[in-house]
């Protein structure tokens, strides 16, 4: 029973299976990545979140920029002078307003991500078809948190080079050579796969589209909001944050937080965050009934 | 794998599944052999489906091992080429075109993706393999679901209530694609809760009810237990009859609307005591009880929601 009818007789020299029956080639982490990718690629919906999400973003950041295009002359010599002086173009490149869409549109689809395809029924037929759950898992860790940073790059990468555009007009524009330029980029672009994995990890626990995004928007936004910087135990907490992370990379200002931290304290948070998340996904899968 | 163990068999021993309080299957034991299709049959929420999840490690049995040629799912890193299994229709993710869908799957098993327009074309969803899923029939996502069961041309297949949705032309189809599988040496296990779809389908039969095993045995067999012949008659003075029934050793029950059940005496021994004693009959006809008929018997008393019962 070796050769069966059906047979596409599987290319493969050696097998892998103890099985007296299959015939099979060794089993690859790669061709995971490769059914992740596809599986990720082959939803049309992929496409428009990740269209819409770089056009929200970039509007809300070139929007700021359009403001102060437009208005720059009331600010008088006085105001113009201190916004050239402190770089305040800077600011424009990546608002704070910018960084909640990305948080909330990234967390998203890193949740829709997982429970589109691993919860309820869906799930069955991918692990029925790769029992190796913790791999299937990783691999789509890997390949959500590509099509992120490619996003986030995208997204930063497209806002910083508009706003700088619009504000040259200015004479008020800033290359990416500008001292604290290049970290503001890497910290939105990046902002993206932390807040996915984030997303990811909410949608294996949780399981549901809805409760996947309020979660997300519970713990990426509302929690980070609710701590303030004023006592030192809701200080720590909030720094440990993405969001917060995301503030103290961007923040260019000379102004002093009462409990002051690191960019390097906030890249740390931003590495833990990715990490901690992956393996809750990872995790979450590998025992439970499906 | 473990000497004495059949290729390819699908092995279920004291298998138990609780959910928190509910026990959803009990000890349950049974094998199922290759080359042979065997029906799966019980009344809704009978521990089905959560046998089949079992078999594919999708659940874990709180006691007891369930294995696939010697061992159990889980222990493969890729199942296509092993178990092939539909589930539920509604297991695909209805953004994706049905090529799309297969070819994910094929994808990670490695699996060339030639094969996913072959089975596409072997159920006839060739032509509509390009549409996304979630605007198909019920029966075109039963065909895409055994589409997918073929993807790996497993030794193995599983189906849950494969005939769900179809037309007859589908079930017909559906027919003939299992007993070919079993002809090539393969190991179908299909479940329904209805007898009449496997009466003309399986060879074996595998029943449980409240999660406990009713029968496992061969089609025949199981006809064999439920056989009992009876024979109805209609006579005007029934009245007058059923004492020298009684009496010639029969049991009689008495129908609605005048008509005697009789078991234990042939049709032609009751016309001949009819004669005997002048009584007029309209009506002798003789009844072999089917396997629905046998199917419900035996799991009578293992039905969790009957219909019309007092709550």
């Amino acid at each position: 029973m070796t050769s069966l009818p059906l047979s596409p007789a599987p290319s493969a020299p050696s097998a892998s299976s103890a099985s007296a029956s299959v015939v099979e080639p060794p089993a690859r982490f790669r061709d995971l990545v490769a059914s992740e990718w596809l599986r990720l690629r082959s939803l049309r919906s992929t496409g428009w979140a990740l269209l819409l999400s770089t056009l929200f973003v970039v509007a809300f950041n070139v929007g700021t920029a359009w403001d102060h295009y437009r208005y720059w002359d009331q600010y008088g010599a006085e105001g113009q002078a201190d916004f050239l002086e402190s770089a305040m173009g800077l600011s424009d490149a990546f608002t704070a307003n910018a960084s909640m869409v990305l948080v909330l549109c990234a967390g998203a689809m890193g949740a829709m991500a997982v429970v589109g395809d691993h919860a309820g029924g869906p799930a069955r037929t991918v692990f029925a078809a790769v029992p190796a759950r913790s791999s299937l898992m990783a691999a789509k860790v890997l390949v959500v948190a590509t099509v992120q940073t490619a996003f986030g790059a995208v997204a930063a990468g497209t806002s910083f080079w508009l706003t700088q555009a619009v504000l040259a007009e200015r004479g008020a524009g800033l290359s990416l050579s500008h001292p604290g330029a290049l970290r503001i980029v890497l910290a939105s672009a990046l902002l993206a796969p932390v807040c996915a994995l984030t997303g990811m990890a909410l949608g294996a626990l949780l399981r549901r589209a809805a409760t996947s995004v309020l979660g997300c928007v519970a713990v990426l936004l509302v929690l980070p909001m609710m701590l303030g910087e004023r006592r030192h135990l809701t200080a720590v907490l909030a720094h440990g944050t993405p969001v917060h992370a995301w503030r103290r990379l961007a923040w260019q200002g000379p102004f002093e937080p009462p409990f002051p931290w690191t960019p390097g304290g906030a890249w740390t948070v931003y590495a833990l965050w990715a990490v901690g998340a992956a393996v809750v996904t990872v995790a979450a899968v590998r025992r439970r009934d499906q | 794998m473990p000497r004495g163990t059949v290729v390819d068999m699908i092995e279920v021993k004291e298998v138990t599944k609780r959910y928190g309080a509910t026990t959803a299957v009990d000890r349950l034991t049974f094998t199922v052999r290759p080359g042979r299709v065997t029906g799966f049959l019980g009344p809704n929420g009978s521990g089905k489906s959560t046998t089949l999840r079992m078999v594919l490690g999708l659940h874990t049995p709180t006691a007891g091992s369930v294995t696939v040629d010697g061992r159990p799912f889980t222990d493969r890193p890729r199942g296509l080429r092993h178990v092939g299994a539909l589930l539920d229709a509604g297991d695909v993710h209805g953004g994706r075109t049905a090529r799309a869908h297969l070819a994910v799957l094929a994808r990670s098993n490695r699996i060339p993706l030639a094969r996913v327009d072959e089975v596409l074309e072997e159920v006839g969803l060739a032509g509509a393999a390009r549409r996304r899923v979630g605007g198909y029939s019920l029966g075109m996502r039963q065909r895409l679901g055994i589409a997918g069961a073929l993807l790996g041309d497993p030794p193995v297949l599983l189906f849950d209530e494969p005939l769900n949705g179809l037309d007859p032309e589908g079930v017909k189809w559906v027919r003939g694609l299992f007993r070919r599988l079993a002809e090539e040496g393969r190991t179908v296990f299909v479940s329904s809760h209805l007898m009449s779809e496997m009466e003309h389908t399986a060879d074996d039969l595998v029943v449980i009810g409240r999660g406990t095993l009713v029968a496992a045995e061969s089609l025949a067999e199981f006809a064999a237990r439920g056989g009992r012949t009876s024979v109805t008659v209609g006579a005007p003075d029934a009245s007058a009859l059923t004492p020298l029934l009684l009496s010639a050793g029969a049991e009689v029950t008495s129908e609605p609307g005048g008509r005697l059940t009789v078991t234990g005496l042939p049709a032609g021994r009751i016309g001949e005591i009819a004669l005997a004693h002048g009584l007029p009959l309209d009506q002798l006809t003789t009844r072999t009880a089917s396997l629905e008929e046998a199917f419900m018997e035996l799991t009578a008393d293992r039905v969790d929601y009957p219909a019309g019962a007092v709550r």
